[in-house]
């Protein structure tokens, strides 16, 4: 019961962060109908600007805000400079621009800082939380950075007239345009707050997993998987989708014999696919039904 | 004049859709396009919204405005109500008159113009919080219009306003639109199928046959004319 409960605990540590990656995919995929493959190392070039400031000397919380903001104006400058122009193009082209996207912040990252893994400190320390041994003051922190993060998400596109106009915008370009709002730059700041998200992912995970430019490799494979369970046009369904793959990743390691602590990632993908047999357009998406 | 359009021409793709149209539309008043399926009468809203690709010349008060953004010509003061009537339909009624009046800036007036249009179509007051699609065709279509109305547009484009509502419903839809236009002096170009109806809330029609326009005239000339009424109307 106790192992149980740990591995649930770090599971939804775990999640947290493939929540923020699946967050920040479905954001930029409702805004442009394509996943973003290069949000990863979006991540993780914001969490090396991170590990600059603070090797520099700057406090962990200015570092953290100072590149949380930066990220937010690098992701609006992404989408103006090079995806605007590909708005009309085919699907291979834009393709073709995330994997160049990709390949460019990934070689940045070693061409600056090289490839050697770093430590990347953490804000809340790694003791046990309380001196429980259920869960450590890092994965508490991580949790609620997260939710804290969902929570002012949920209150800006739900309560302020730019995240109502974002809304519409994603969901029916043409009506908004009609009503006066300027869906393109809707479209950048829904790739700033992408940005912004995979920022604090990142940083939040580089304590865990050590910094290097490919940390967020994997991480991103579980956030598509987290978007693609949720479903890729329900945001608070990405996140769900992120915290239950981080339980069911831990608890297929833990509990499975033998092969379960090599095969969890294969057994939570295993997971994914079950269940979009049975709803393929994710347990919280709707199917795009398109009038001909 | 408000709206003066010159030698208009439209495309979709390489199809041209319209030939050298000429109008113009005086403020506060209530001008309509007529003509059967296809004639061009949607594309000639579509056109003055910066929707399709044109040529020729479009001024609305004073400003050049062909080959405009959509959005940059609506923060002018042209509200669109579109055929298929752009609602958004995942948002609730009151998000979407939220929405209609998304570039303006002042609270007070938006509420004040919330309260009005509740006013002219209580339905959608009942409905308030309720998804915008799961009105009624009616109910929605009554919100396209509140919705463009919440611009405070000096000019209104309307797409087929009657299309797929029950006749009580366009008659009390008519109405409000008859004393909108009157209350508030905001010009209307409608585009109907219906041409009796439009024709009793117009004092000028035009008929356009494949992309031009080939007669205008005072609405009750026009709908007088046993010639006109036959070969373009259809009733």
């Amino acid at each position: 019961m106790q192992l149980l409960l740990q591995q649930v605990m770090a599971g939804l540590a775990n999640g947290a962060i493939y929540a923020g990656m699946a967050l920040a995919v479905v954001m930029i995929f409702l805004a442009i109908d394509h996943l973003n493959f290069a949000q990863g190392e979006m991540a993780t070039f914001s969490a090396f600007v991170a590990w600059q400031l603070i090797a520099w000397g700057t406090p962990y919380w200015v570092a953290f805000v100072a590149v949380v903001i930066l990220s937010f104006i690098g992701g609006v400058a992404i989408e103006r400079i090079l995806f605007k122009p590909l708005h009309h193009a085919s699907i291979f082209a834009n393709l073709v621009a995330f994997f160049a996207l990709f390949s460019i912040l990934n070689s940045a990252d070693g061409y600056i800082w090289d490839y050697t893994i770093k430590t990347f400190p953490s804000p809340f320390g790694t003791k046990p939380l309380f001196g429980s041994v259920l869960i450590d003051a890092h994965e508490a922190g991580m949790i609620v950075v997260t939710a804290v993060l969902l929570g002012l998400l949920y209150l800006f596109f739900r309560g302020t007239r730019l995240g109502l106009a974002m809304r519409a915008a994603a969901a029916n370009p043409e009506s908004a345009r009609l009503v006066g709002i300027r869906v393109g730059w809707m479209t950048a700041l829904g790739w700033g707050i992408a940005a912004a998200i995979g920022a604090v992912a990142g940083m939040l995970i580089a304590p865990v997993v050590f910094l290097d430019p490919n940390m967020m490799f994997g991480v991103l494979l579980y956030g598509f998987a987290g978007a693609v369970l949720g479903g890729l046009t329900s945001p608070g369904g990405a996140v769900l989708g992120g915290f239950a793959l981080g339980i069911i990743e831990n608890l297929a390691g833990t509990f499975i014999p033998y092969f379960g602590r090599d095969l969890k990632l294969t057994i939570a993908l295993l997971v994914i696919v079950a269940v979009l047999m049975v709803r393929p357009a994710g347990i919280f998406g709707r199917s795009v039904v398109s009038r001909v | 004049m408000m709206l003066e359009v010159d030698g208009l021409e439209a495309f979709y793709g390489e199809q041209q859709a319209l030939f050298g149209i000429a109008f113009g539309l005086d403020e506060g008043r209530v001008r309509t396009l007529l003509g059967a399926n296809g004639a061009g009468k949607t594309t000639v809203l579509r056109a003055l919204c910066g929707m399709i690709r044109t040529g020729g010349d479009i001024r609305f008060e004073g400003k050049h405005i062909a080959g405009w953004a959509t959005e940059d010509i609506v923060r002018l003061g042209v509200a669109h109500v579109p055929d298929g009537r752009g609602t958004f339909l995942r948002v609730t009624v009151e998000e979407n008159l939220q929405l209609g009046a998304i570039t303006r800036r002042d609270r007070v007036g938006i509420a004040a113009d919330i309260e009005q249009i509740y006013h002219h179509f209580p339905r959608l007051k009942e409905r308030r919080t309720q998804q915008a699609g799961l009105l009624s065709g009616g109910e929605q279509q009554m919100l396209a219009v509140g919705r463009a109305l919440m611009l405070r547009p000096r000019l209104m484009l309307l797409d087929e306003p009657s299309f797929g509502l029950a006749p009580l419903i366009v008659e009390e839809l008519f109405a409000i639109l008859r004393q909108v236009n009157r209350d508030t002096g905001v010009a209307m170009l409608i585009v109907e199928q219906n041409a009796a109806l439009a024709l009793e809330l117009a004092e000028h029609a035009y008929l356009l046959e494949t992309g031009r326009i080939v007669m205008d005239g005072p609405a009750e000339a026009i709908g007088a004319d046993e010639g006109v009424r036959r070969a373009y109307l259809g009733y």
